[in-house]
């Protein structure tokens, strides 16, 4: 039963049909008129529903036009609602004046695909960067994606303070330290920051429209470099799409490896922003030994697995790698140690009054607020959201293995720092159950071919938060779309707002609290 | 403070030591990296890493080059914030359309030698990203390119080493 989509059907009777192709039917996703999609957003805004992700496929193969989307999330359920967009008039009711996220996704969406949202209050491109010929929407078929591009004059319409004493600082694509590119534009008088835009886009490397050039097998590959230091989470949401697709049901070993390598991604990743936090509040003996932690941790990986980071491990109907019994011993001799070394480390940040004062009361980021935006993962646990995929739409084993999450309200760096070192504990507590009750057996399953115009939906909950993958079968059964939603492309949203009353210098331990990823975002 | 003095006892030092202990060939090539950056760089070679479209685990790597374990700063490699103080670049990709000019105008910043160091599978040829609309593909479409550091993502021994082969020449 789900009560999202009853409140469509009750409100919309015969205008709500079900989508048969979609895949898994715990998602269920309905076709509603064009001119009444806002409307359904309205019905499930009433039902506190928050909006998950909003995108368009070219649907030209199958000889439609555009399919618009959008998914709604809440508690345990997600639903998808779908319209039909002719090819001559490519344009639908926008939603973002009832869901701020959709503000980027339908930039994106007219962007990439020249979709367009009616009603949209913000007409400048996003991704596409203001050099790309106006045309060019390369996300629709017949578009040649391996042309490079022509680059025309275009100049970006920044939001601009004026008055006395008001200065703007450019900052990026380039930055000062050893992270990705974006630009960050401040309007600020003398240190306080009035407004804080982020223009993004500077990693984009075409990676859905790649998508769609790759066979089922070998995009579990792209999938795993979306987002480098996600790369578990990533290509474990696009299997799970798959094996949607495919009715697939990979043997219990290989869904308890995927869990292991998970939360195993989370502490690494966890270690390495608690550090990196410290370091920008100038606290540089934590950020060692926190590094220290993360260093042995990918060295684990490496001596059982063969990678660092845990890279291909995984693919469609299973792993591609297993664990003995030495192994085990292992991983749990490394629990042991870390989560000693942890504690011992913890006290030290929790007692120190000069790390207190710079990230207590930084960049607050308030439970109305992350939830008007639509925050997930630690930054919306931060802020007083409950919201976690493993608890939600729990997956094997965590359906059997119970997930303790830890729920703060300040909304400040603290919590988004205090949040992960829960976080960090839970995962070890996790790992010994996961290694406990690891089921014997193999580890892949064979998968048959997605069937034509059929859609699979995956969500995994990654260290930064949900990822969503929803993957679309051609005519021939190719990949005709993958939409790829990564947790930054809600949150670099939380960062803007975050900021309002900071100072200049604190931005840099807010990003760093926020640890947003821009190849995830840009794709 | 205790807890801190106490921490720094217990745990001594971590950096793995001359001669080699656990990873003889991070050594070898420390020590090698350590001779040429005193006779060339006068003990000190800074880098400027640009990250000119990765999907970002190359730049995982590269700070790991600069934690406790692999501590490069001991052997004269140090990061620098600012193109204008480095002699050498180096790149992550592929090179995307959107950073191709941010990626220009930081090695015309870069005063001589100008050193440019292609890292990962993607800076070296593209990669899985390949060539297209978005990606132009490897560092050396857009840069010369002095040294190459395949791998997804090199690990941080192979990054010391691709900075030695470039400074070795």
């Amino acid at each position: 039963m789900s009560k999202l989509k009853d409140a469509i059907v009750t409100a919309f009777g015969a205008d709500a049909r079900e989508d048969a192709g979609q895949c898994p039917s715990s998602v269920p996703a309905l076709i509603v008129p064009r001119e009444r999609f806002a409307e359904a957003a309205k019905v499930l805004k009433k039902g506190y529903a928050l909006l998950a992700a909003e995108w368009a496929a070219d649907e030209t193969p199958y000889g439609r036009g555009f399919g618009v989307f959008a998914c709604y999330r809440k508690e345990s359920e997600y639903l998808i609602i779908k319209t039909l967009a002719p090819q001559t008039d490519p344009t639908f009711p926008s939603l973002t004046k009832k869901f701020v996220p959709a503000y980027r996704f339908e930039r994106q969406m007219k962007s990439l695909l020249g979709v367009v949202a009616i009603g949209h209050p913000d007409t400048r491109p996003w991704i596409k960067h203001e050099d790309w010929p106006e045309d060019a929407w390369p996300l629709r078929k017949s578009f040649d994606g391996s042309k490079p591009l022509p680059r025309v004059y275009g100049e970006y319409d920044w939001i601009r303070a004026e008055g006395e004493g008001v200065c703007e600082i450019p900052v990026g694509p380039v930055h000062a330290g050893i992270i990705e590119p974006g630009h960050f534009r401040f309007q600020a008088v003398g240190e306080d920051i009035l407004n804080l835009e982020a223009k993004l886009g500077y990693v984009h490397k075409g990676i859905e429209k790649r998508f769609e050039a790759l066979s089922w097998s070998d995009a579990s590959r792209l999938a795993g470099r979306v987002s480098g230091d996600s790369t578990v989470a990533h290509c474990l949401a696009y299997c799970h799409a798959v094996e949607a697709l495919t009715a697939c049901r990979p043997p219990d070993r290989a869904q308890w490896l995927r869990a292991l390598f998970l939360e195993r991604e989370r502490i690494a990743n966890h270690l390495g922003d608690l550090g990196a936090i410290c370091n920008d509040v100038a606290f540089a003996i934590l950020f060692y030994h926190f590094m220290r932690l993360k260093e042995a941790v990918v060295r684990t990986n490496f001596a059982l697995f063969g990678h660092r980071f845990l890279m291909d491990t995984i693919k469609p109907g299973g792993t591609l790698v297993d664990v003995d019994a030495a192994g085990v011993a292992a991983i749990l001799g490394e629990a042991d140690w870390l989560a000693e070394e942890l504690e011992r480390l913890v006290v030290i940040y929790d007692e120190n009054p000069s790390v207190e004062d710079r990230v207590r009361d930084t960049g607050i980021l308030s439970s109305e607020k992350a939830r008007e935006l639509g925050m997930v993962g630690f930054v919306a646990r931060a802020s007083g959201l409950n919201l976690d995929c493993r608890i939600h739409q729990p997956f094997p084993p965590y359906d059997r293995i119970n997930v303790t999450i830890p729920v703060l309200v300040s909304g400040d760096v603290h919590a988004r720092a205090w949040v992960r070192i829960e976080e960090i504990r839970d995962s070890l507590r996790i790992i010994r159950e996961i290694l406990k009750s690891l089921p014997d057996g193999e580890i892949f399953a064979p998968l048959s071919e997605p069937l034509p115009d059929t859609s699979g939906f995956g969500a995994v909950e990654g260290w930064r938060g949900e990822i969503l993958y929803w993957l679309q079968a051609g005519p021939k059964g190719e990949i005709n779309r993958c939409m790829v939603r990564d947790p930054s492309s809600l949150n670099w949203l939380g960062l803007e707002q975050c900021i309002h009353g900071n100072i200049v210098p604190a931005f840099p331990v807010c990003n760093k609290s926020f640890n947003q990823s821009y190849s995830g975002n840009d794709l | 403070m205790i807890r801190i003095l106490k921490q720094i006892f217990h745990t001594g030092i971590v950096t793995e030591q001359l001669p080699p202990v656990t990873d003889p060939e991070l050594m070898k090539i420390g020590v090698q990296l350590e001779k040429v950056i005193q006779e060339r760089f006068r003990g000190s070679l800074a880098i400027r890493q640009v990250d000119a479209g990765s999907c970002n685990a190359c730049e995982l790597e590269i700070h790991a080059v600069n934690n406790p374990i692999y501590d490069c700063e001991r052997f004269g490699v140090h990061f620098t914030a600012s193109p204008r103080f480095a002699d050498m670049l180096l790149v992550t990709g592929p090179v995307s359309q959107n950073m191709e000019i941010a990626l220009r105008r930081t090695y015309t910043a870069t005063p001589r030698p100008k050193l440019v160091v292609a890292v990962g599978d993607c800076g070296c040829t593209g990669g899985i990203f390949g060539k297209s609309y978005a990606s132009l593909g490897g560092v050396d479409q857009v840069l010369p390119v002095d040294a190459y550091i395949p791998g997804c993502p090199p690990t941080p021994t192979a990054l010391l080493q691709g900075i030695l082969r470039a400074i070795g020449k």
